[in-house]
């Protein structure tokens, strides 16, 4: 507990200052939090215990293996269930140098290495840029890093999708990871088509110009 | 033949001829009354009916849908809840065309299939420009289209709404929370306030929606997405036989970027009262005065 004395010489209460703003540095925590609660602590409305909880992907928990068990539960393993025969190779610099197993892995999310995020002889837990070690289903934790405004709009439920109800008075709501739409080697969407459009009068006409040369003579609308 | 006589024929086969092309042009109003019963017609406005009567009508429109589609549905009514202004904001600088919500419309509202109706027109806009009557609602090429952005429009819920104040019937009116509505047993079908909407938020009837039994959702609202008949207008609704119970619209759940948000303008602790005050919000065409609930915003 630092006593600031009120001195009278201005030099004193420069050092006051300093060290106390020195301490609230230092014990001021980072704003994301490490794997001991939720990396990303759901929001719930003030009036209400309905909380928008996050989904996380079925990949996140284990890899799934497409084989169903005798509860008709589909069946993932845990990465270490592998990389616990051997001893692993070091991670790649690029995708290319991965020759055994991972292949078809494409990579673009700028200039990070496998490094960045994943820890090394741990494949259950990633690392974020200050060496805190994550729970792998914590990984929004690593796109907040970069991400802040995406991160901060997600957090208002104006970015992602969003399951269940507007009001958390009257029921909740389930908001997607992260990972759920982003592929976290090749996070960028490539084009995608579209819903048809609807084949009403005020659109099939403006697709036929025969029809809009006729549409003065007829009276149909445009 | 005399003159008198000649003219007599002439007069007779005039008057055959005037009489059956009268009855050739009435022919289709035949069809109008088929589903017309006593009931319908002596139906009062849904503003001057009491619950009692609300209960029986829609208990009536349930077994016709019932003959007429082959589904069984649930018709409600929801009233306004106490305390809540509904409002929507939609993220541009997330949408990519890709026009889910308006496929989410289209099935959640039980629109004719032969159409593909919507209540959602998602217009592809030229990057830097704003003159909506410029907007592409037709394209079908891959989404996002590089130089082009996606505009979703639907109904505005308008404070001063223009098509509340053309109708001759008063069959649409502006709910206490905000939602405008349409009484489609009310509703004569001139199509005023088609033409009045600014933002082509309306839709007629042409023809009796085709829905096919099993495609039919049987969750429906009076007010709302009750199968329509021939001949009427029909809208947005903000989906309120979800809303107003605190679902999220289906337009909402189907938006696989999370660009819109939904929620009660009153609760400043809402999400869409944070994005009102962060962003930086407007409406279409404002300079028309109709003071929208929907505003658009973009990221930057």
């Amino acid at each position: 507990m630092v006593v600031v004395t009120l001195s009278p010489r201005p030099g004193g209460s420069i050092a006051g200052a300093l060290l106390v703003s020195t301490i609230a540095i230092r014990c001021a925590k980072p704003e994301i939090s490490p794997s001991a609660e939720p990396a990303v602590a759901p929001s719930a409305s003030a009036s209400t215990g309905n909380a928008s909880s996050i989904h996380v992907p079925e990949r996140l928990l284990g890899l799934p293996t497409g084989r169903i068990d005798a509860r008709g539960e589909p069946v993932s393993v845990a990465c270490v269930t592998c990389h616990s025969l051997r001893r692993p190779a070091a991670l790649p610099e690029k995708m290319t140098d991965l020759d055994e197993f991972h292949q078809g892995l494409s990579f673009r999310h700028g200039s990070l290495a496998c490094g960045s995020c994943h820890v090394v002889g741990d494949q259950d837990s990633l690392h974020q840029a200050d060496g805190t070690i994550i729970p792998l289903r914590d990984a929004i934790a690593l796109c907040a890093q970069c991400h802040g405004s995406q991160y901060r709009d997600y957090q208002r439920r104006s970015h992602g999708g969003t399951n269940g109800h507007w009001d958390a008075r009257q029921g909740p709501s389930v908001r997607n990871h992260c990972l759920d739409c982003h592929d976290a080697h090749t996070p960028k969407f490539l084009p995608s088509m579209p819903v048809l459009p609807p084949r009403d009068r005020g659109t099939v006409a403006s697709q036929h110009p025969a029809a809009e040369a006729h549409a003065g003579h007829a009276g149909h609308a445009p | 033949m005399s003159d008198e006589k000649k003219r007599v024929t002439l007069k007779v086969l005039g008057a055959t001829l005037g009489a059956s092309a009268f009855a050739y042009a009435m022919a289709p109003l035949r069809h109008f009354t088929r589903d017309l019963t006593l009931d319908h017609f002596l139906q009062s406005h849904y503003r001057e009916t009491t619950q009692a009567e609300l209960a029986a009508i829609m208990k009536r429109l349930e077994t016709e849908t019932e003959h007429q589609y082959g589904a069984k549905v649930a018709i409600r009514d929801l009233k306004p809840q106490p305390g809540v202004q509904l409002g929507y904001a939609l993220n541009l600088s997330l949408c990519i065309g890709c026009r889910k919500c308006a496929e989410a419309c289209h099935v959640e509202n039980n629109h004719d299939r032969d159409t593909n109706n919507s209540y959602i027109r998602v217009l592809e806009m030229e990057s830097g420009s704003f003159d909506l009557e410029r907007g592409d609602a037709t394209y079908t090429h891959a989404v996002p289209a590089p130089g082009k952005y996606y505009l979703p429009v639907q109904c505005q819920q308008c404070d001063n709404a223009p098509c509340v104040t053309v109708c001759p019937v008063q069959a649409t009116w502006k709910e206490a929370d905000g939602i405008v509505v349409v009484d489609y047993n009310w509703c004569i079908g001139c199509r005023y306030c088609e033409a009045a909407c600014p933002y082509h938020a309306r839709r007629f009837n042409w023809t009796k929606p085709h829905v096919p039994a099993a495609e039919i959702n049987p969750d429906q609202g009076y007010l709302s997405n009750r199968l329509r008949p021939q001949g009427v207008v029909e809208k947005c609704t903000f989906c309120l036989h979800r809303t107003r119970e605190g679902r999220n619209p289906a337009c909402l759940e189907a938006c696989p970027t999370g660009a819109r948000v939904f929620g009660n303008l009153l609760d400043p602790e809402s999400d869409i009262r944070r994005v009102l005050a962060t962003k930086r919000i407007f409406v279409l065409k404002e300079e028309l005065g109709t003071r929208p609930r929907f505003f658009y915003f973009f990221d930057v």
